[in-house]
């Protein structure tokens, strides 16, 4: 009985020696290089932090203004002596651009993704999908000069024998092209947590003799919501931190109007503008950018955090 | 191997057992999904205010078969029916408008599926949409008493659905059905995710529900199916044709003591005694 048990013990030492020490060393290190990669991401986000905040408190004692008043002062003017800066303007220009994108991609968005997930066939589906991702992957600039050459002229012609001036730069082409620039956000993520609504409950509601718009709109549209929400927000926080279609569309001028035919400007835009000018170093202007900067990180981290919570809760539901 | 059959024959036990009235009924009913058959031919009479259980080894087509019944199929693309299957003497296997069928005929899923909203609303949801017109909080009492789940929810209406337990969970499911006030309720594998107390629940009310519903039940367990059923269809997997494809048929359909003590078939004989499956 023992014998055989030794036998089989020699058996399996040719068969299965005992594994090399180092392979723990080598598993520390696969972790320990792994975690520096993971730590890049931080350490850039932190970075980005440092300068823009030690910056803008640079520009906050040069230019001899309170962040109250800087965030809430309705006149943006660095030229003028003595400078001006008040970045409502570009806050009600950046979110008059969010509100108007999100108007033109949320609902098509939303709408398509439910044709996506609940109707399309499968082949449709197939060529669809990647379509619509496809338009993710325009450069924002072609969108700025499509905004330029086709829409703003479509505007005009519909709009001007209203009696409607439409200006070269108006902020409601700017909305049109970022909304259709973001339609891929809201649909691509809207029906992947569409489509992972379990089957089962759709069947349920197919069985108590629902219609697929019953069972669409009100059994796997509410069990996604938080997901569809989150897409939403990060649709949002794109639109806001849109930078090349909306100085091409929009133009650079600070102003609040609720009139969209006219041109804005957006915190984006803005640092667009004093880059590319030639504000010299260290000058109030110059340091305006990083505390522009900032408020313009702040806002889309808001966003992005408020998605990240949205999306948890869809996950709580749904295990 | 199973025995060869005379493929011209019919299948002999596919009759009605019993002169019941029949409420359901498959006749020379075959199911594609794409080029591939699951079903040849069944032909089968249920009869009205019995439990019909479905039984047969895994992938010969009892799910299929049950999901024809109330045209679930119709929602898996490449599924194509023939034959013929009738309801209360209406052909229901043509163009027909399966969202009102399936009203009539409820189905209760393998994995208990309430809808992440309250119990009250997991109730009140297949009516409202149906557009029950009577009092909606006696509706959801009454069905959740004939589930025997009213006891144990009466006073968490509000609470989520998916916060009771699995055997509850089911039970939810089963009131939800017959909320919309069903003639046929169809049962994919009930209690296969259920523990044996659940499970016992869900039989007992399987047999209180017969004496106003026609119930069909698919079922892994065959003790099950000896348990709950008064009639019994057997379905086995044919021999593999020239593409190695083995295809669903009914072997054998007989009143359910029947079945299990004296099969006619000698391939249910060789299923219900542990032999293939």
């Amino acid at each position: 009985m023992s014998g055989s048990r030794d036998k089989a013990a020699d058996a399996s030492s040719v068969h299965w020696p005992a594994r090399p020490r180092y392979l723990g060393w080598i598993e520390s290190g696969v972790a320990l290089a792994l975690f520096a990669c993971a730590l890049v991401t931080v350490l850039t986000t932190l970075g980005i932090l440092i300068v823009l905040g030690a910056q803008s408190i640079a520009f906050f004692q040069t230019a001899g203004i309170s962040p109250l008043a800087f965030l809430f002062g309705n006149s943006l003017k660095p030229d003028a002596k003595p400078p001006l800066f008040g970045i409502l303007p570009l806050i009600w220009g950046t979110g008059m651009v969010a509100v108007g994108s999100s108007l033109v991609a949320l609902p098509i968005g939303l709408l398509s993704a439910i044709y996506l997930s609940e109707y399309a066939p499968r082949q449709a589906r197939s060529i669809l999908k990647p379509m619509l991702e496809l338009l993710a992957g325009v450069p924002t600039i072609v969108y700025g000069y499509l905004a330029l050459l086709l829409v703003t002229p479509a505007l005009r012609r519909m709009l001007e024998p209203m009696g409607l001036r439409v200006e070269t730069f108006n902020a409601l082409a700017a909305c049109v092209v970022v909304g259709i620039m973001i339609i891929p956000l809201v649909s691509s993520l809207s029906e992947d947590v569409l489509s992972s609504v379990p089957r089962g409950l759709r069947e349920a509601a197919y069985g108590l003799g629902a219609t697929k718009f019953e069972v669409s709109t009100r059994v796997v549209l509410p069990a996604a919501l938080s997901g569809v929400l989150a897409s939403f927000i990060l649709a949002i926080s794109r639109a806001v931190g849109e930078t090349m279609a909306v100085v091409l569309a929009a133009g650079m001028r600070p102003q609040i109007t609720l009139n969209p035919l006219t041109s804005i400007e957006t915190m984006t835009t803005y640092i667009v503008q004093v880059v590319s000018g030639e504000a010299s170093y260290g000058t109030p202007k110059y340091l305006s950018l990083f505390a522009v900067g900032l408020s313009l990180f702040a806002a889309t981290m808001v966003l992005n955090i408020i998605s990240g919570l949205v999306l948890r809760r869809f996950r709580e539901a749904y295990q | 191997m199973s025995t060869p059959v005379d493929p011209g024959q019919r299948h002999p036990a596919a009759q009605p057992p019993e002169l019941d009235p029949v409420v359901l009924s498959a006749l020379g009913l075959s199911v594609w999904y794409g080029q591939t058959q699951a079903l040849r031919d069944i032909t089968i009479a249920i009869p009205r205010n019995k439990i019909t259980a479905l039984i047969g080894p895994s992938g010969c087509g009892k799910s299929t078969l049950l999901r024809c019944f109330n045209r679930m199929n119709d929602l898996i693309q490449g599924a194509r029916m023939g034959g013929e299957i009738r309801f209360d003497g209406d052909v229901i296997s043509g163009d027909i408008d399966a969202v009102v069928l399936r009203r009539r005929i409820g189905m209760v899923f393998q994995k208990p599926n309430p809808f992440p909203k309250n119990i009250y609303n997991n109730v009140a949801w297949g009516a409202r949409i149906n557009g029950y017109r009577g009092d909606m909080d006696e509706l959801v009492e009454r069905s959740l008493r004939r589930a025997a789940l009213w006891d144990e929810v009466k006073n968490k209406l509000h609470r989520p659905g998916l916060d009771l337990s699995g055997g509850q969970q089911q039970r939810l499911c089963i009131a939800r059905t017959l909320a919309v006030e069903p003639e046929v309720i169809l049962m994919d594998e009930p209690c296969s995710a259920l523990d044996p107390i659940s499970t016992a629940r869900v039989e007992d009310l399987m047999d209180d529900l017969k004496n106003d519903y026609t119930i069909v039940i698919v079922t892994h367990n065959m003790q099950q199916a000896r348990r709950v059923s008064d009639l019994t269809a057997c379905l086995m997997l044919d021999d593999a044709g020239q593409d190695g494809h083995r295809t669903g048929i009914l072997a054998e359909f007989s009143p359910t003591d029947i079945l299990f003590t004296n099969p006619k078939d000698p391939r249910t004989e060789a299923y219900i005694t542990g032999r293939i499956g």
